[in-house]
């Protein structure tokens, strides 16, 4: 491992030399010019980061980023870093994924990773279409979503990736949309920092199959009335300014948009992504039924559990403190063994 | 130890002992103290469990017998035994599974208190077996077992139903008598086995003592027996199971390659025992990770071989089904890889605990695209030590990952097993890549990840962490030596090619096939791979004992194969090749040398017998024998 001081880096040192071919317009370019645009930032060296992904639009993602990586197979993409992760505490590694990839073929790894608490940072594009096969609905589509492969209208309830990702006991949860670098960089930051499973939702426009997807809350003119950010200590508030609103906990527990005006500062929620009990935060990823509605954004949990691969490594210093190294040669009499002259 | 003076003591060359009861009734462990014992007075050995996929089926019916058979000689054996000279039945049920094994004039000891009314007719009998006269052509030894457990448990304080269960310790101890084993190492494990529990470690030695001391005491046995060691090489030797032996030969493996192992594993029968194995040996700094499911398994075993550990992953038949695709990503990623496949009965769930070797056309074929790997497999218990190390040299040689067939009966047999000079295994040599091996038109030097080694056509490993060698690679196909994604039909074809050629190129690095042919001119040769060595082996002795000329080969390469198989098939007029399956290596040796081999078949979830082999051959030979 190399010992000299971390050298000064540009997003061209980051940035590999394939040519980037999504479509043009594609969200994806603004999520990659994020997160290459952030390395240098971050202190860490090129040749200990990994992208690793699965199958689909954004799972090309690896292969623009001039660090180690693999492209894998659909869905998969958490289980190999968990056993590159686990194996390998000295990287910084990043699955890069897609709505499809995540909750539908690769539902199980994802809750599984995330429950183990592997140090591994999840960005999940969820632009609520299958892309890479030109337009089937998704885990995260809507009801009656009309499509090539729902001809009358998808029947499938959605997930909710958020509300999905702390019921599996994440540990750190976070929404954040290709509209706006600062925010996605700063929400990139904070998962990179964890020391954990990092899961962020990074709602994408696909402008082939389902263009507009959260035009309605993240379009520019109505981006400030309509995502709420989340602010580790500070009442819940978003709207312009004089038309305030901010989001209350109602006598019953559930959580409730009002007029900051009418209602005063005083009763609105505080964030803390500290909390140990997920409930208050479940009920946040619940405030909006679609990207239609007021949506939080940023980080819903940031809790800390001890990490996995740190625990497996943990338990072979001790096997071997209270053991010794293992030796082959007593292994293979560990049982009964005779000898024959 | 104490001995009676009213027996006689017999000698035999050798017994095979079979014991049967409840899955409840412990005769797997019965069956084991009874071949430790025997292993440890130099007694060759060699064991078959054989027991139902349920923990606990509805006590006394046919569906919940369990069943340990052990062959014990004073001279070289390779198999469990085809007819056990005494049975051991604890209930009606276990009598009935097991009857038809049994040949007449044989020994059966039975357990009389079981042999009531319920019981009987829960294992289908109308009328009693030891009073309908149905048994005469056996020897009976009619043994209330229950009742005595329960008689020498009492003074003890331990109720009834408790010392009921210590009865197969009773039975260990009868037939330890029968057979003159020593009772001091049967003890000494109850007493540390169950140590922490002192009323049940009283019941079981009451049980085991009052069993031996029956047998000495109760005129009911004319003699006992003896079977003397058996003569072996000198040498240290331990007892061990296929998957025993299995788990240890990876983590040898792993150290002559320098490399941490990384387990990545789902529990599945028969294989769980390996990934219990190599969870207890944390000091040997192994990771093992039970994954969500067969799929993560794979995966990240996979993930940890890109981070350069040994990534293995066990499994059988249905978790082989479901990693197929990560294997494939595997091959393509061209990363080291071990996948220890235990076979079972299928297809899907089939007989989990019931042997078969049906799952080598899915290894060899049983992924979309062309999509080569090496598949070796060991041939008797032991081996599975070195066919692991076999299998972490191939894998880390070669970049790629490989297939170790293995077997429900390879995985729970016990044998005697010579320990191997640890020293006498070549280290292997992970060569991981250090420096750029590409220049750029603009003269910087880069890393090309598919840049080949000319000899053995691997591509360099080089895990993340070496700056200069940032790289990219994944399941889409990509141009020969950059690396980069390529969709161009020519390269695609280019790379095929390349894949084929290097696992075809492993032929030049393994072992000639040897042929056992004593004679020199036999016409007849029979071909083994995986667990039928020892039934193969065992019935090409016999027939030539009665004068027979027949050549034998085992593989246990079964892709690529050796180099000289070709030549070694044309050499005979006939070849046989019996399988515990449909005939699929006889297929593949048909398809790829055009030879007639007959194909021998047998899917009843068992080896083949000695006697199958011999009959076999037998009628092969016609007129010859």
């Amino acid at each position: 491992m190399t010992t000299t001081a971390i050298p000064v880096t540009s997003r061209k040192d980051w940035s590999s030399d394939q040519e980037v071919r999504w479509c043009p317009g594609c969200g994806d370019y603004s999520i990659l010019a994020a997160v290459q645009m952030l390395m240098p930032d971050l202190g860490v060296r090129r040749e200990n980061t990994v992208f690793l992904s699965g199958i689909g639009c954004a799972a090309r993602f690896p292969y623009y980023m001039n660090t180690y990586g693999m492209h894998s197979i659909h869905g998969r993409a958490p289980a190999i870093a968990t056993g590159l992760a686990t194996s390998r505490p000295d990287l910084d590694v990043w699955v890069i994924s897609g709505d499809g990839d995540s909750l539908s073929i690769g539902g199980n790894h994802l809750i599984h990773a995330l429950r183990r608490n592997v140090r591994i940072n999840i960005l999940m594009f969820n632009n609520q279409i299958y892309g890479l096969t030109k337009g089937q609905y998704s885990p995260t589509s809507e009801v009656a979503k009309v499509t090539k492969s729902t001809p009358f209208g998808s029947l499938d309830t959605p997930f909710n990736p958020v509300s999905l990702a702390l019921g599996a006991e994440a540990t750190f949860v976070a929404r954040t949309h290709d509209m706006d670098r600062a925010h996605m960089q700063e929400t990139f930051r904070r998962a990179h920092e964890h020391n954990g499973a990092a899961f962020v939702e990074v709602m994408q426009n696909c402008n082939v199959f389902n263009d507009g997807a959260f035009e309605k809350i993240t379009g520019k003119e109505v981006r400030s009335n309509m995502l709420i950010p989340l602010k580790h200590g500070e009442p819940i508030v978003f709207g312009e300014e004089g038309q305030e609103r901010g989001v209350a906990q109602r006598s019953d527990g559930g959580l409730e948009i009002v007029n900051v005006g009418e209602a005063g500062t005083a009763g609105l929620l505080v964030h803390d992504e500290q909390r140990d009990d997920p409930g208050l935060a479940f009920a946040l990823s619940r405030l909006s039924r679609g990207p239609y509605e007021p949506t939080p954004i940023g980080i819903f949990r940031a809790v800390e559990r001890p990490e996995y691969g740190t625990q497996m490594s943990q338990q072979i210093v001790q096997a071997q403190e209270k053991r010794g190294v293992g030796d082959l040669a007593d292994l293979l009499r560990s049982g009964s063994s005779w000898t024959v002259d | 130890m104490a001995r009676g003076t009213q027996h006689e003591t017999a000698q035999l060359d050798q017994v095979i002992v079979r014991f049967a009861g409840d899955s409840g009734d412990g005769m797997q462990l019965t069956g084991d103290r009874f071949t430790t014992s025997s292993a440890l007075l130099g007694n060759d050995m060699s064991t078959f469990p054989d027991f139902p996929a349920e923990i606990r089926a509805p006590a006394g019916t046919m569906n919940g017998v369990s069943a340990f058979q052990v062959h014990i000689s004073d001279h070289d054996i390779l198999t469990p035994g085809d007819s056990p000279n005494v049975l051991v039945a604890m209930n009606p049920a276990a009598l009935r599974a097991n009857i038809g094994l049994m040949d007449k004039g044989t020994i059966l000891i039975i357990n009389t208190d079981a042999f009531e009314e319920r019981n009987l007719a829960k294992a289908g009998y109308a009328e009693n077996p030891l009073t309908d006269g149905s048994l005469s052509a056996y020897t009976v030894y009619e043994v209330p077992m229950t009742s005595i457990t329960q008689e020498v448990c009492k003074e003890a304080g331990v109720k009834p139903r408790d010392a009921e269960r210590s009865k197969n310790f009773f039975a260990l101890g009868l037939v330890s008598w029968l057979y003159t084993r020593p009772i001091e190492p049967t003890l000494e494990w109850i007493a540390t086995r169950f140590g922490a529990k002192p009323q049940v470690a009283e019941a079981n030695t009451r049980a085991f003592r009052a069993g031996f001391d029956f047998g000495e005491t109760a005129e009911l046995f004319e003699s006992n027996y003896e079977v003397r060691p058996a003569t072996f090489e000198p040498g240290e030797y331990v007892q061990v199971t296929g998957n025993q032996a299995m788990a240890w030969g990876l983590i040898a493996g792993a150290r002559l390659a320098g490399l941490p192992l990384f387990l990545g594993s789902y529990p599945i029968t028969p294989a769980s025992d390996i990934l219990h194995e190599l969870s207890r040996r944390k000091e040997f700094g192994i990771r093992t990770f039970q994954a969500e499911d067969e799929i993560a398994g794979i995966g990240a075993a996979l993930g940890a071989s890109f981070g350069g550990a040994l990534g293995v992953t066990t499994t059988s038949g249905p978790g082989l089904d479901l990693k197929s695709e990560t294997v494939g990503l595997a091959i393509n990623l061209e990363l080291p890889l071990v996948i220890v496949d235990v076979q079972r009965g299928g297809p899907s769930t089939g007989l989990p605990t019931k042997t078969e070797q049906a799952d080598l056309l899915h290894a060899m074929y049983g992924r979309h695209g062309e999509a080569p790997l090496p598949i070796i497999a060991p041939q008797n218990p032991s081996d599975c030590f070195a066919i692991a190390i076999e299998a972490v040299r191939l894998a880390v040689k070669y970049r790629t990952p490989v297939i170790v067939l293995s077997d429900g009966y390879l995985a729970n047999g016990a044998e005697p097993w010579k320990l191997p000079d640890l020293d006498s295994f070549e280290p292997i040599e992970p060569n991981f890549a250090s420096e750029p091996n590409h220049m750029e038109e603009d003269g910087t030097a880069s890393f090309w990840p598919y840049v080949r080694d000319p000899e053995t056509l691997a591509r360099p490993w080089a895990p993340p962490g070496l700056p200069g060698l940032e790289h990219r690679i994944g399941g889409l196909e990509k141009a020969d030596g950059s690396g980069n994604v390529s969709y161009d039909g020519v390269n695609h074809e280019r790379m095929v090619h390349l894949r084929r050629d290097k696992i075809a190129g492993i032929a030049k690095d393994i072992p000639l096939l040897e042929v056992n042919d004593e004679s020199g001119d036999a016409q007849l040769l029979l071909v083994s791979w995986g667990s039928t060595y020892a039934a193969v082996a065992a019935g090409v002795k016999r027939v030539r004992a009665r004068g027979m000329k027949v050549a034998h080969a085992h593989l246990r390469h079964l892709h690529p194969f050796p180099s000289n198989l070709g030549e070694v098939l044309g050499h005979y007029s006939q070849v046989m090749v019996p399988e515990i399956n449909l005939g699929q290596l006889s297929r593949i040796l048909r398809s790829e040398f055009l030879v007639d081999a007959k194909s021998m078949n047998k899917m009843q979830g068992v080896p083949f017998r000695v006697g199958e082999i011999e009959s076999a051959i037998t009628m092969l030979l016609g007129g010859n024998a």
